[in-house]
C-alpha cells in the first residue's frame, strides 16, 4: 500500500444470509485508492459494487478480509465504531438524494453537522461549497420543492459539510435527467479538484464513469 | 437540531399528532376528573357541614366519620346537652339513608336547624308543614328534575315537594324530625347533635364538660369535624384513584407505544438516512422520545380542556351526586403520569428505530 492510499481493501469477502441462502456478494475484492482521487466503479447490477461501498462506509461489516479506511481498520470496529466513521469520515451520496422530508434544504444540511458534533456558527468555506453548487438560494425549500439535480445538490452538499475524507457516491445521476446529470459529475469533479475531496463513484453509465480518474470494472463479486 | 427533528415530524402528519394527543389527554382528563371529583365532593361536604352554624358535633358511639352507625342517640341527649353552661343552642338531627349512592333524607327541626344555620335560603316555594312533605336543595332538585309541588319517593311513602333552597346547608333533603323517626321507627332517635356555643372561646370547654357526661361518644368541634372528611382519610377513594391512575398510565403507555411504532415504520426510511449520517443509536431514540414528550405535553394540555368539559357535563347531569371542581395542584400530577406513560410507551419502538439496519431501513420504500 502506498503512503498515499486512504483506502486498501484486500481479499474482501461480504457473505449474506437471505433467508436459508448464502449470498456471496463480495468475493475476494482487492482495491487500493488513492488520497484525493476520483474513483469510478462500472458494473452490472448485482456485481457487488453497492455491497462494496457499504462495507467501505461502515454500513455493515466485512465477512472476512482487511479494509482499512483513513488509516482504521474497518474489521476490528464495533457497530458503535463504525457509526462514528460514518459521521467523522465517510460520507454517502445515494441515488435517490435520501435528504429527510420533513426539513429545509438548509437542515438537511444542518443535521450532518449537528450528528458529527459540530457546531452551527457559520462556515466562509463551506458558504463556497454553497456557491459552487449553486443552491445558496434555495436553501429555505423542502425537498418536495427543489427538482431532482437541486436535491442532489443539496446532498452533495449535506455529504461534504464535515469535510470527509472520502465521498462515496452511489450512482448519483441514476435519478436525473443527462443535464442534470452532467452538473452533479461537474460538481462532483470540482469538488474533487478544488479541495481534494477522495471520491468513489458508483455509476452504469459509461460517459458519467469518464469523469473519474481511474475506473475499475466489478463482475460477480470482484474487480475485473 | 434534535428539537428542529422533532418539531418538523410532528408538524408533517398532523392527523396523527393530533390523535396522539387527544388519546394521551383522554387518561389525563380521567384523572383530573376523578381529583375533581374528590375535591368537589369533600369541599361540597366540608360547606354542608359548616353551613349548618354549629361549633360542636356529637354522633352516636358505634359511629365513624364515614359512618352514622346503627345505634343512634335518643334526644334526651340533646336536652342534657342543652342544660350545660355556655350552650346556645342545640338541636338533634335524624339522618337517612335513601338507597341512592349518596344520598340521604335529613330529618330536621325546621325552627331550631333556623336558628342555627341562619335559615335556609329558599330558591322556590316554602318550608315543609306536613308529615308528608320535604324540601329539596338546588343541585338535587336539578338533578331529579324535581320542582314545588312535585311528587318525590322518600322511603317507600310518596312526599310533596314544598320548596327548593339553596345548597350548602346539611343536606340534599331534608323533612320534619318527628316525621322521619315514625317514618322509621326510630321514636326520639337522633344521629347527629349540632351545638352553637355562646362565644368561640369556650368551644373546647364545652366539650371537655359533653366528654366528660357523655363517655365513649364522639364529639368534635367543626373544624376537627370536617378536617376528619378529607382525601387522606379515605382509604376507598384513596385506593380507587391509585387505579384510576394506574389505568392513564397504562393508556397512556399504550397508546405512545402504538402512535411512536406507527412513526418509527413510517421514518424507517429516515432513519436509516440519519444512520447513514452517524446518527448513534442515543441521537435516534432521543428523536422519537423527545418526539413522546411533546405528544405528552400537548396531550396533557388537551386534557386540561377535557377536564373542564367533563366537569361541564357532570355539573350539568348530576350536580348532587358528584359536585365536580377543578384541583390545578392535580395538573403536574397529570402531566408526570403522562409523560410517564408517554416515554414508556416510545421506548420499545425508540429502541427498535435504534437498533435499524441502516442499509435495510435505506431500502425501505
Amino acid at each position: 500500500m502506498s503512503e498515499a492510499s486512504i483506502i486498501r481493501i484486500e481479499n474482501l469477502r461480504k457473505i449474506y444470509r437471505v433467508g436459508k441462502v448464502d449470498v456471496e456478494a463480495l468475493r475476494g475484492v482487492s482495491l487500493e485508492v488513492a488520497r484525493g482521487e476520483f474513483l469510478s466503479i462500472v458494473g452490472p447490477s448485482g456485481s457487488g459494487k453497492s455491497t462494496l461501498f457499504h462495507v467501505v462506509g461502515g454500513l455493515t461489516p466485512a465477512t472476512s478480509g482487511t479494509v482499512r479506511v483513513d488509516g482504521q481498520d474497518l474489521a476490528a470496529m464495533s457497530d458503535a465504531a463504525r457509526t462514528v466513521l460514518r459521521k467523522t469520515s465517510v460520507a454517502f451520496v445515494f441515488q435517490k438524494y435520501n435528504l429527510l422530508p420533513t426539513l429545509t434544504a438548509r437542515d438537511n444540511i444542518a443535521v450532518a453537522k449537528d450528528i458529527a458534533g459540530r457546531d452551527s456558527k457559520p462556515d466562509p468555506d463551506f458558504e463556497k461549497v454553497l456557491e459552487l453548487l449553486g443552491i445558496a438560494g434555495r436553501l429555505k425549500h423542502k425537498p418536495f420543492e427543489l427538482s431532482g439535480g437541486e436535491q442532489q445538490r443539496v446532498a452533495i452538499a449535506r455529504a461534504v459539510v464535515n469535510h470527509p475524507a472520502i465521498l462515496l457516491a452511489d450512482e448519483p445521476t441514476g435519478n436525473l435527467d443527462t443535464e442534470n446529470s452532467q452538473i452533479v459529475l461537474s460538481l462532483l469533479r470540482d469538488l474533487n479538484d478544488r479541495l481534494g475531496q477522495t471520491i468513489l463513484m458508483i455509476t452504469h453509465n459509461p460517459e458519467a464513469a469518464a469523469f473519474g480518474h481511474r475506473i475499475v470494472h466489478m463482475r460477480d463479486g470482484r474487480i475485473e | 437540531m434534535i428539537q428542529k427533528l422533532v418539531w418538523e415530524n410532528v408538524k408533517h402528519r398532523p392527523l396523527r399528532t393530533i390523535l396522539s394527543a387527544l388519546l394521551i389527554g383522554i387518561p389525563v382528563t380521567l384523572v383530573l376528573t376523578l381529583a375533581g371529583l374528590s375535591k368537589g365532593m369533600i369541599e361540597d361536604n366540608n360547606k354542608r357541614i359548616r353551613g349548618v352554624g354549629a361549633d360542636i358535633v356529637i354522633r352516636p358511639k358505634d359511629s365513624n366519620f364515614m359512618d352514622l352507625g346503627t345505634q343512634g342517640m335518643n334526644d334526651k341527649i340533646v336536652n342534657l346537652v342543652r342544660r350545660q353552661p355556655h350552650v346556645k343552642l342545640a338541636t338533634g338531627i335524624l339522618v337517612h339513608h335513601l338507597g341512592g349512592m349518596f344520598t340521604s333524607v335529613a330529618g330536621i327541626d325546621l325552627n331550631e336547624f333556623n336558628a342555627m344555620s341562619g335559615g335556609m335560603e329558599y330558591v322556590a316555594g316554602g318550608p315543609f308543614r306536613g308529615p308528608d312533605e320535604v324540601i329539596l336543595d338546588d343541585f338535587y332538585a336539578k338533578e331529579q328534575n324535581k320542582h314545588v309541588g312535585a311528587e318525590l319517593e322518600v322511603l317507600h311513602q310518596k312526599m310533596r315537594v314544598t320548596g327548593v333552597v339553596k345548597s350548602g346547608k346539611l343536606n340534599r333533603v331534608f323533612m320534619d324530625l318527628r316525621s322521619l323517626q315514625n317514618l322509621v321507627g326510630s321514636r326520639n332517635g337522633v344521629n347527629i347533635i349540632y351545638i352553637k356555643v355562646d362565644t368561640p372561646k369556650n368551644i373546647k370547654t364545652v366539650i371537655d364538660e359533653l366528654k366528660a357526661q357523655l363517655v365513649d361518644y364522639p364529639i368534635y368541634s367543626m373544624d376537627e369535624a370536617t378536617a376528619l372528611y378529607s382525601y387522606d382519610s379515605l382509604p376507598q377513594l384513596r385506593m380507587f384513584s391509585d387505579i384510576v391512575v394506574g389505568i392513564a398510565i397504562f393508556i397512556g403507555f399504550a397508546v405512545v407505544c402504538l402512535s411512536m411504532y406507527m412513526a418509527v415504520l413510517q421514518r424507517t426510511r429516515e432513519i436509516g438516512i440519519l444512520k447513514s449520517l452517524g446518527a448513534s443509536r442515543w441521537y435516534v431514540l432521543s428523536i422519537i422520545l423527545r418526539e413522546a414528550v411533546l405528544l405528552a405535553l400537548v396531550g396533557t394540555i388537551l386534557g386540561i380542556g377535557m377536564s373542564f368539559g367533563a366537569k361541564w357535563t357532570i355539573q350539568t347531569f348530576a350536580p348532587a351526586s358528584f359536585p365536580p371542581a377543578v384541583d390545578p395542584s392535580w395538573w403536574p400530577i397529570a402531566a408526570v403520569i403522562a409523560l410517564i406513560g408517554a416515554v414508556l410507551g416510545a421506548l420499545y419502538p425508540g429502541m427498535h428505530a435504534a437498533g435499524m439496519d441502516p442499509i435495510e431501513a435505506l431500502s425501505y420504500e
